[in-house]
C-alpha cells in the first residue's frame, strides 16, 4: 500500500496547486516566490549533500574489479573495468555515467527442480532506466527554451531533432522524449509491482518520485497538447524569462494548469537533495567506481590511520615460546637464560 | 544440528515458499523479526577470547560475557543505543563509502537476486539490498533531515533491540564476497556496510566465536589454528619429508631465518589441513627446484586476516605482524601463498594501513629476472604471479600428463577476483599443468565468480545447513561441468575455499575433489635428480604414483 500512500501524496499536491492557484493573488505564490524557493533550495540542499559526503575521506583504495588487473607483461589486462591510470578510470566513469554499463551486465536467475539455478541477460532495467533518464535530460535542456531570449540555435536544433519534424503527428509536434518519459516511468511503476523483490523492497519513498515525476510529465503534456487554450505561451515565457533575470511579473491570467505543473516541479526540486534522487551526484563519488586499481603500486593514504596500532610484538611472542623455539631449533634473538643447576 | 539429507535440502531449496520461490511475504521486512533457532547462527565469542582481544591497548572488544542469541537477553550494556550511534556516526565521519552507499541506493533491485545466500536461502533479508537497508533505515531516522522529520514515512525506523538482532543474523549470513557490487549502477559495495555492521556490533559486546577465537590466535601465535612454533615447524617438516618421498629431493626449507632473500606467508590452513596440505607440498617443490633464498616465519605464520571480519583496527593489527617480521629478518620482498581474505586485505589495506614498506625491495624474481611492478610499494607478490612468470621464462619443466588422473575446473576466489583483478595467472598456470580443464559458465566465473558460501568466518558447524544453501550457486555451477565435461576437481586459490568447498563438494557434488593451483604445479613439476616413487596399478603394471601428493598422507 505504499504504492498508494505516494499516490495520494502527489494527488494532494496537484489539487493544492489548483486550488491554491485559482485564489486571486495566489499566483505570484506558485508562480514565483515558491519556484525561487525550491531552486534554492535544490542548489543549497545539492551541495550541501556533495560537501556532506566530500568531507570524509576515502581512507582505503577499495575498486571493485571487474576484469583482469594489470601485472605481468603477457597477462592482458582489462583496462576499462580494472584501470590503473586516471584516463583508465575516466573512461570507466563515463560509460558508468552515460551508458549504465553495469546495469547492462544485470543477469536474471531463476531455480529449477534439480536443483539448478539458470542465469540470463536481462537488460530490461538497463533499457528503462537508459530511456528515462535520457528523455528526462532532453526535456530538461528543451525547457531552456522558455527561460532563454533569443533561443540559441542549438536548443532549436535540439527542440526540432525530438520533435522529429517528419514523425508530425497532429499540431503541434509531438515530441518523442514525451512518450519516452512517460514509457519510462511507467515501466519502472510496473516492475517495481510486478517483480517480487523489487516489490518487496520498495518504499514510499521509491513510488513518491515516480508518480511526482508521472503527474509532471502529464501536466506537460496536457498543456502543451490538450489545454491549449488556457495557456499562454506568450505569458509564461515573460514570467519564465523574468524569473531567470530576477525580475518577474505576471501579466496576464495563466491556467491553473501550468501553477499545477510549475508547483509540481518545484516540489521535485525540494525533494532531490534530500532523497535518493541524490544519486544523479553521488554516482560520481562511489570509491568503488572511481577508483584506480593501483594500491600495490601507489600508496594510498588514510588520514586517520592510527600509528598507535601495532601488531603483537615478536619480542613478545619469543618471550612465550622461547623455550619450545630453542628445542625445535627455530633461532630466537635471546637465548635461554642459563640452567640454575649448571651454574 | 543435524544437515538435512540431500533430497531432502534439495527439494526444500526449490519447492520451499521464499522470495525466489515466488511465495511473496505478507509481512513488510520491518515488521518481521529475526528469529534465532539451533543451526541458524554461529556460536556467540567465548568469554575469554573476547576478554584476551580486550586487553591489547589498541583494541576495542568489550562486554565480555557467557550469552546466546537463542536467549530473550542478550545482555546488553545499559546505554548500548548511545553506543551503537556514536559508533555509526564515527564511521560515517570515517568513510565516505558509508555514506555514499546509505544515500544513494535507488532500490532498484539490480542486486537482489546476485547473492549467493539469497538464492539459496530465499530469505528477503538476504537481498543485498535489503541487507543494507537494515543499517541504512537506522542511519535515516536518526542522521538524515527527512528521517528525522518524518520518520518511518521516509524510510526510518528507531534503533531498537530487535533491529541489532536482525544486524546480528544477516550481517553474519554475507561473506563480504562484493557480487553485487559488480552489477551495481553506483557500486554500492555490501561488503563496506557487512563490515560495518558487524563493527558496531563488536562494539556492544556482539561477535561470533569462529572469528575471535581466529582473531585471537593469529595475534598470540601467529596463526588462525594457534600452532605454536615448535608445532608450526613440525607441520611444514613433516610435508616436507612427503614431498621427499615422493620425488626424492630433499628439501631445503628453513624457518625465522635473517637475510633470506623472500618471506614466505601463505594462510596457516595451508599446513594444518587437507587440501591444503597438497598445495603446501607444491609451494615446497617448487621453491627446491628453483632454488629460492626463502623462508617461513613462525610468527608470521598466518596470511589469512581474521581481523577483516571484525574491526579495523584488528585487521591492521594482525596485517602489521608481515611487514615487522619483514623487516626483522631484512628479507628484499614478500611472497604470499594462496589464499583470498589474505590478498583482500594485502592488495586494498596493507600499504595503506602500514606501510610505507620501503624498509623492503621491489619483487623481482631471481630467476627471471621480471620486476613486480605491480607490487613496487606493497613489495609483496601473489604466488600465481610468480609462478605464472616462471612458466611463461620456461624455467621449470612441467609434465602434465602427470595431473591426467584429475579434469579440473577453476573457481575463482571472490577477493582475488573482484577486489584486485587476478583471473589470469591461475588460468594461465593451469593451461601449463594439467592436459585439459574447462570453465564454468560464464555467469559464474571471473568477476561474477560466486562466493564458497562460508567465507569471512562462517566455515563453521553449527550453520551447516545455511552455508550449504549459501553455497548452492557454487555448487551448481561445478555440477554443470561434472555432468557435461566429467570434471572432478575443482581448483582455486584461497585457503578458505579449500577448507570449505570440500565441505560443499562433499555435499552436493560427492567425488569431486578441491584443490590449490600450486598442488597441480608440484605434481607436474620435473625436479631435478627426482626419483619419483613408483607403485603398482590395478593392472599390475609399475607407473608414477597417479595421485602425486595426494598419495602421501
Amino acid at each position: 500500500m505504499k504504492y498508494a500512500f505516494s499516490f495520494l501524496a502527489v494527488l494532494a499536491l496537484v489539487l493544492f496547486a489548483w486550488l491554491g492557484s485559482m485564489i486571486p493573488g495566489m499566483q505570484y505564490l506558485f508562480g514565483v516566490a515558491i519556484p525561487y524557493l525550491a531552486i534554492m533550495i535544490f542548489l543549497g540542499g545539492f551541495v550541501y549533500r556533495v560537501v556532506y559526503w566530500a568531507k570524509s575521506p576515502v581512507p582505503f583504495s577499495i575498486p571493485t574489479t571487474c576484469g583482469q588487473g594489470k601485472s605481468l607483461d603477457f597477462i592482458k589486462q582489462d583496462k576499462l573495468d580494472c584501470p590503473t591510470k586516471t584516463s583508465e578510470v575516466v573512461a570507466r566513469m563515463f560509460l558508468e555515467i552515460f551508458a549504465f554499463r553495469s546495469l547492462f551486465r544485470n543477469t536474471k536467475s531463476e531455480l529449477h527442480e534439480g536443483p539448478k539455478i539458470t542465469y540470463e541477460s536481462s537488460r530490461w532495467l538497463w533499457l528503462a532506466a537508459l530511456l528515462f533518464h535520457y528523455s528526462f535530460l532532453v526535456i530538461v535542456i528543451r525547457h531552456m527554451r522558455l527561460f532563454l531570449n533569443p533561443v540559441p540555435q542549438w536548443l532549436q536544433f535540439v527542440d526540432f531533432l525530438d520533435a522529429g519534424a517528419m514523425l508530425q503527428v497532429g499540431a503541434p509536434l509531438l515530441y518523442a522524449s514525451d512518450l519516452a518519459i512517460l514509457a519510462g516511468v511507467l515501466f519502472l511503476f510496473g516492475r517495481r509491482l510486478v517483480n517480487r523483490n523489487v516489490r518487496y523492497i520498495s518504499l514510499a519513498n521509491d513510488y513518491f518520485p515516480l508518480f511526482l515525476i508521472f503527474a509532471i510529465a502529464v501536466t506537460g503534456m496536457l498543456m502543451r497538447y490538450f489545454l491549449r487554450t488556457n495557456i499562454d505561451i506568450v505569458n509564461i515565457k515573460e514570467l519564465l524569462v523574468g524569473l531567470v533575470t530576477l525580475s518577474p511579473v505576471i501579466n496576464a491570467q495563466i491556467g491553473s494548469i501550468f501553477y499545477i505543473h510549475v508547483f509540481l516541479v518545484s516540489v521535485l526540486l525540494i525533494y532531490f537533495p534530500f532523497s535518493k534522487l541524490m544519486h544523479m551526484g553521488g554516482v560520481f563519488m562511489s570509491p568503488t567506481r572511481n577508483m584506480a586499481n593501483d594500491s600495490r603500486m601507489k600508496r594510498h593514504i588514510n588520514p586517520w590511520n592510527d600509528p598507535t596500532i601495532k601488531p603483537h610484538s615478536y619480542a613478545g611472542y619469543e618471550d612465550e615460546f622461547r623455550e619450545f623455539m630453542v628445542d625445535a631449533g627455530i633461532p630466537v634473538e635471546k637465548e635461554l637464560p642459563p640452567k640454575k643447576d649448571e651454574e | 544440528m543435524a544437515l538435512a539429507k540431500l533430497e531432502q535440502l534439495s527439494k526444500s531449496v526449490v519447492q520451499g515458499p521464499s522470495l525466489v520461490t515466488g511465495a511473496q511475504p505478507t509481512k513488510d521486512w520491518m515488521d518481521t523479526p529475526a528469529i534465532f533457532k539451533e543451526g541458524n547462527f554461529a556460536y556467540p565469542a567465548k568469554k575469554e577470547k573476547v576478554e584476551y582481544l580486550n586487553s591489547s591497548s589498541d583494541l576495542n572488544f568489550p562486554n565480555a560475557r557467557i550469552w546466546s542469541p537463542d536467549e530473550d537477553d542478550w545482555k546488553l550494556p545499559e546505554n548500548w543505543q548511545e553506543i551503537i550511534l556514536k559508533g555509526l556516526a564515527e564511521r560515517l565521519e570515517k568513510f565516505r563509502s558509508l555514506k555514499i552507499f546509505m544515500d544513494c541506493c535507488v532500490r532498484c533491485g539490480a542486486c537482489a537476486d546476485k547473492c549467493h545466500f539469497f538464492l539459496g536461502t530465499g530469505d528477503p533479508k538476504n537481498m543485498p539490498v535489503l541487507r543494507a537497508e537494515l543499517l541504512r533505515s537506522v542511519y535515516r531516522n536518526d542522521f538524515t533531515l527527512a528521517g528525522k522529520l518524518f520518520g518511518k514515512m521516509a524510510g526510518g525506523r528507531e534503533m531498537t533491540v530487535g533491529v541489532l538482532k536482525e544486524w546480528f543474523m544477516y550481517s553474519y549470513q554475507c561473506t563480504e564476497c562484493r557480487r553485487c557490487s559488480v552489477f551495481c549502477p553506483y557500486g554500492i559495495d555490501t561488503a563496506e556496510v557487512t563490515m560495518m555492521l558487524r563493527e558496531l556490533l563488536h562494539l556492544v559486546g556482539i561477535g561470533i566465536n569462529w572469528i575471535l577465537e581466529p582473531a585471537s590466535n593469529s595475534n598470540r601465535t601467529g596463526n588462525h589454528m594457534g600452532l605454536q612454533p615448535h608445532t608450526f615447524k613440525d607441520n611444514v617438516d613433516f610435508l616436507a619429508e612427503d614431498v621427499e618421498s615422493l620425488t626424492g629431493v630433499k628439501i631445503n626449507h628453513s624457518f625465522n631465518r635473517k637475510g633470506a632473500e623472500v618471506l614466505f606467508i601463505t594462510p596457516s590452513a595451508d599446513v594444518f589441513a587437507e587440501p591444503g596440505l597438497y598445495t603446501a607440498m607444491g609451494y615446497l617443490a617448487l621453491f627446491e627446484q628453483i632454488g629460492l633464498d626463502y623462508t617461513w616465519s613462525t610468527y608470521a605464520s598466518e596470511g589469512g586476516n581474521f581481523g577483516l571480519f571484525t574491526s579495523n583496527e584488528l585487521m591492521k593489527k594482525l596485517n602489521a605482524k608481515m611487514y615487522a617480521e619483514a623487516k626483522r629478518l631484512g628479507v628484499k620482498y614478500i611472497i604470499g601463498g594462496e589464499c583470498g581474505h589474505m590478498w583482500r586485505v594485502l592488495h586494498q589495506y596493507m600499504d595503506t594501513m602500514n606501510g610505507p614498506a620501503d624498509f623492503l625491495e621491489v619483487p623481482k624474481s631471481p630467476m627471471t629476472g621480471t620486476v613486480f611492478d605491480n607490487a613496487k610499494s606493497t613489495k609483496m607478490i601473489h604466488i600465481s604471479e610468480f609462478t605464472a612468470d616462471l612458466i611463461k621464462h620456461g624455467k621449470i619443466k612441467l609434465d602434465p600428463t602427470r595431473n591426467a588422473h584429475v579434469m579440473p575446473t577453476y573457481h575463482d576466489s571472490c577477493n582475488p577476483a573482484r577486489a584486485m583483478g587476478l583471473m589470469d595467472e591461475p588460468r594461465y598456470i593451469l593451461d601449463h599443468v594439467v592436459p585439459k580443464w574447462v570453465e564454468m559458465p560464464e555467469n559464474t566465473i571471473r568477476e561474477q565468480t560466486f562466493c564458497c558460501g562460508s567465507g569471512t568466518g562462517l566455515n563453521t558447524d553449527e550453520i551447516m545447513e545455511l552455508r550449504m544453501r549459501a553455497g548452492l550457486p557454487r555448487a551448481n555451477a561445478v555440477k554443470h561441468v561434472i555432468d557435461k565435461h566429467d570434471v572432478n576437481m575443482l581448483s582455486c586459490v584461497c585457503a578458505i575455499d579449500r577448507a570449505t568447498l570440500s565441505s560443499l563438494m562433499d555435499y552436493w557434488n560427492p567425488g569431486c575433489g578441491v584443490c590449490g593451483i600450486s598442488e597441480l604445479v608440484g605434481n607436474a613439476l620435473v625436479m631435478d635428480n627426482e626419483k619419483r616413487a613408483m607403485g603398482y596399478g590395478a593392472d599390475g603394471t609399475e607407473s608414477e604414483l597417479p595421485d602425486g601428493f595426494r598419495t602421501m598422507v
